[in-house]
C-alpha cells in the first residue's frame, strides 16, 4: 500500500488554501454577483410584451446554455486578442462567469416570478403600485423564496467551475494544486486535496442555503 | 370610521359635484380574445349607495368589477369619474371622462384606480407581510402618507374588526373568516371613495360567513359606498340599495332589491333566481 505524504499534504495546503480564499471565492462571489443582476434583466425582459426585448433574452440563454463554459472561456481570453481586444485572465474569468450564470439564473428567476399568483399582481395594482414597485416589493420577495434552491444549485456548480479558470491563467485553487503536484509528482495527493478543499466550501455553502430557506420561510405554512 | 370623516367629502367646496354620482359607465364592452364577455354594460354607482351585482358564473358580473377597478382595461364605453376632493395624502382630481374607445392614458387609469379599493374573492393579502404590514402597505409606500399616522388609524381599523391582538401575525397564521377581515381592512386604510367586493365570502367556509357579511353590512349602514358582486341573494337584498342581474355580458334588469327579487321583469331573472331558490 502506498504511504501518503502527509509532510506534503500539509505543506501543500496553505498555497491551495490561498489560491481558493484569493481566487476561487472572490471569483465565485463577484460572478455570482454581478451573473444575477444579469439574469434579473433577461428574465424580465423574457417576461416582457415586448416581442423583441423577450427574444434577445431567449437568444441570449440559448446561446449560453447551448455552448460549453470551456469554450466560452477560451473565445474570451485567447479568442478576443485576435480582434484587437484584449483581457487580462481574472477580467475574462468574471466576464465568462457572469454571462454564463446570467444565462442560467435567468431562467431559474423566471419561473420564480410566474410562480407568485396572479391576484398578488392585482392586489398590488389595486393599492395603487405601478409595475415595477409591485415587482420590487410584493413579487421579487416571494420568488426569493421559490428561487433559493435552484440559484443555490447554479452557485454551487459556478465554485466548482471556477477551476477551469485555471486554463486561461488565473491563479486559484486548483491551478496551485496543479503547479504543486507538477513539481513534487504527487498528482493523486495533490488533486484529491483540492477535491477535498472544494467539497468543504460547497459543505459551508450548502448549508448557508439551509439558514437562507429556513428564513425566508418564515411567512409560509409548514 | 365612515367615509365622511375619511374622506371629507361632505365638507368640500363644491356641493353641486357632491351630488354627482361616483360613477357613471356607458356602454361598456370587453373582450379576451374572441369571447365577448361585456357586451354593453350602463351602471350608475351614487354616494352613500351600495349596488350588488347578481348572475349566474360567467356572465361577466366580476369582469364589470374589475374594470370599474381598472384591473381590466375595457375595450369600449366610458367611465365618468366623479371629482375627488383632497384627502390627506392624495391629491384632488377634477371629474373626468374616460374613453375606452381610445387608449386611456396612465393618468386617467391612476385616477380611476384610486377612487375604489377591492376586496377579492381570494383575499390575495401579501403573504410576506403581517396584518399591519399588510394594511399600511398602500397609504405608507404608495400615497406617502406618515407611517405613525397611518399606524394608528390601520391600528383602530383592525381593534374595529377584532384583529389587533393579530397585528403581527403572518397571514398562513389566520382563518379565512380572520384573511378576509384584513382585506377589508387594507382597502378601507386606502382612504377610497368606494369599495368593491369580489364574491367576498365565496371562498369562506359556511361558518365564517356571517362575520364578513357583518361588517360589509355595517361599513354600508355608515355610508360607505360600495358595488358588490355576490351570490348571497339575502345578503343583497338586505344590504343593497340596487340590485342588477347580469347575465351574457349585459345588465338584463336592475332595481329595487325586494322588488327584483320578488318580481323579475325577465324571464332570464326568474330562471336565475329559481334556480338560486330551488336548488334540488
Amino acid at each position: 500500500m502506498i504511504q501518503p505524504d502527509w509532510d506534503l499534504f500539509f505543506s501543500s495546503f496553505w498555497p491551495l488554501l490561498d489560491g481558493a480564499l484569493r481566487g476561487t471565492i472572490p471569483l465565485a462571489l463577484t460572478s455570482f454577483a454581478i451573473g444575477l443582476a444579469l439574469a434579473l434583466v433577461l428574465a424580465l425582459m423574457r417576461l416582457s410584451a415586448k416581442r423583441w426585448l423577450a427574444g434577445i433574452a431567449r437568444v441570449y440563454i440559448s446561446i449560453v446554455r447551448g455552448t460549453p463554459l470551456l469554450v466560452q472561456l477560451f473565445v474570451i481570453f485567447y479568442g478576443l486578442p485576435s480582434i484587437g481586444v484584449t483581457i487580462d485572465p481574472w477580467p475574462s474569468a468574471v466576464v465568462a462567469f457572469s454571462i454564463n450564470v446570467g444565462g442560467y439564473a435567468a431562467e431559474v428567476i423566471r419561473a420564480a416570478i410566474l410562480s407568485v399568483p396572479k391576484g398578488q399582481w392585482e392586489a398590488a395594482y389595486m393599492i395603487g403600485m405601478s409595475r415595477s414597485r409591485a415587482l420590487t416589493r410584493i413579487i421579487l420577495p416571494q420568488a426569493a423564496r421559490v428561487s433559493v434552491p435552484p440559484l443555490s444549485n447554479t452557485f454551487i456548480s459556478l465554485v466548482k467551475d471556477t477551476s477551469l479558470a485555471s486554463l486561461i491563467l488565473v491563479t486559484e485553487l486548483f491551478r496551485e494544486a496543479q503547479q504543486v503536484a507538477a513539481f513534487s509528482q504527487e498528482f493523486m495527493l495533490l488533486y484529491l486535496e483540492a477535491a477535498l478543499i472544494y467539497w468543504v466550501i460547497c459543505l459551508v455553502l450548502s448549508t448557508g442555503q439551509g439558514f437562507l430557506e429556513k428564513r425566508l420561510d418564515r411567512y409560509v405554512a409548514r | 370610521m365612515s367615509p365622511a370623516d375619511l374622506s371629507a367629502e361632505s365638507s368640500s367646496p363644491a356641493d353641486a359635484a357632491a351630488s354627482a354620482p361616483l360613477l357613471r359607465v356607458r356602454g361598456l364592452q370587453k373582450s379576451f380574445g374572441t369571447n365577448r364577455v361585456l357586451e354593453s354594460v350602463d351602471l350608475t354607482v351614487g354616494r352613500g349607495r351600495v349596488l350588488a351585482l347578481i348572475g349566474p358564473s360567467g356572465s361577466g358580473k366580476t369582469t364589470i368589477l374589475r374594470c370599474l377597478n381598472g384591473l381590466e382595461l375595457p375595450d369600449g364605453g366610458t367611465i365618468e369619474v366623479a371629482a375627488a376632493a383632497d384627502t390627506a395624502g392624495r391629491s384632488a382630481s377634477g371629474a373626468m371622462t374616460i374613453d375606452f374607445t381610445r387608449k386611456a392614458s396612465p393618468k386617467q387609469l391612476g385616477a380611476l384606480r384610486d377612487r375604489s379599493a377591492m376586496v377579492f374573492q381570494h383575499y390575495n393579502l401579501f403573504p410576506h407581510k403581517t396584518v399591519l404590514q399588510n394594511v399600511i402597505e398602500g397609504p405608507v409606500v404608495v400615497q406617502r402618507r406618515p407611517v405613525a399616522e397611518v399606524t394608528a388609524e390601520a391600528l383602530a381599523l383592525l381593534e374595529r374588526v377584532g384583529l389587533t391582538a393579530k397585528r403581527d401575525s403572518y397571514p398562513f397564521e389566520l382563518s379565512g373568516g380572520q384573511q378576509q377581515r384584513v382585506g377589508i381592512v387594507r382597502a378601507l386604510a386606502l382612504r377610497p371613495q368606494l369599495l368593491l367586493f369580489d364574491e367576498p365570502t365565496s371562498a369562506l367556509d359556511p361558518e365564517l360567513v356571517g362575520d364578513v357579511l357583518r361588517l360589509i353590512k355595517e361599513l354600508a349602514d355608515e355610508g360607505w359606498s360600495m358595488v358588490i358582486v355576490t351570490h348571497e341573494l339575502e345578503f343583497a337584498r338586505e344590504v343593497a340599495h340596487e340590485i342588477a342581474f347580469v347575465d351574457g355580458g349585459t345588465i338584463v334588469e336592475h332595481g329595487d332589491p325586494k322588488q327584483l327579487l320578488r318580481h323579475p321583469q325577465h324571464e332570464r331573472t326568474r330562471q336565475f333566481l329559481h334556480r338560486l331558490l330551488n336548488p334540488f
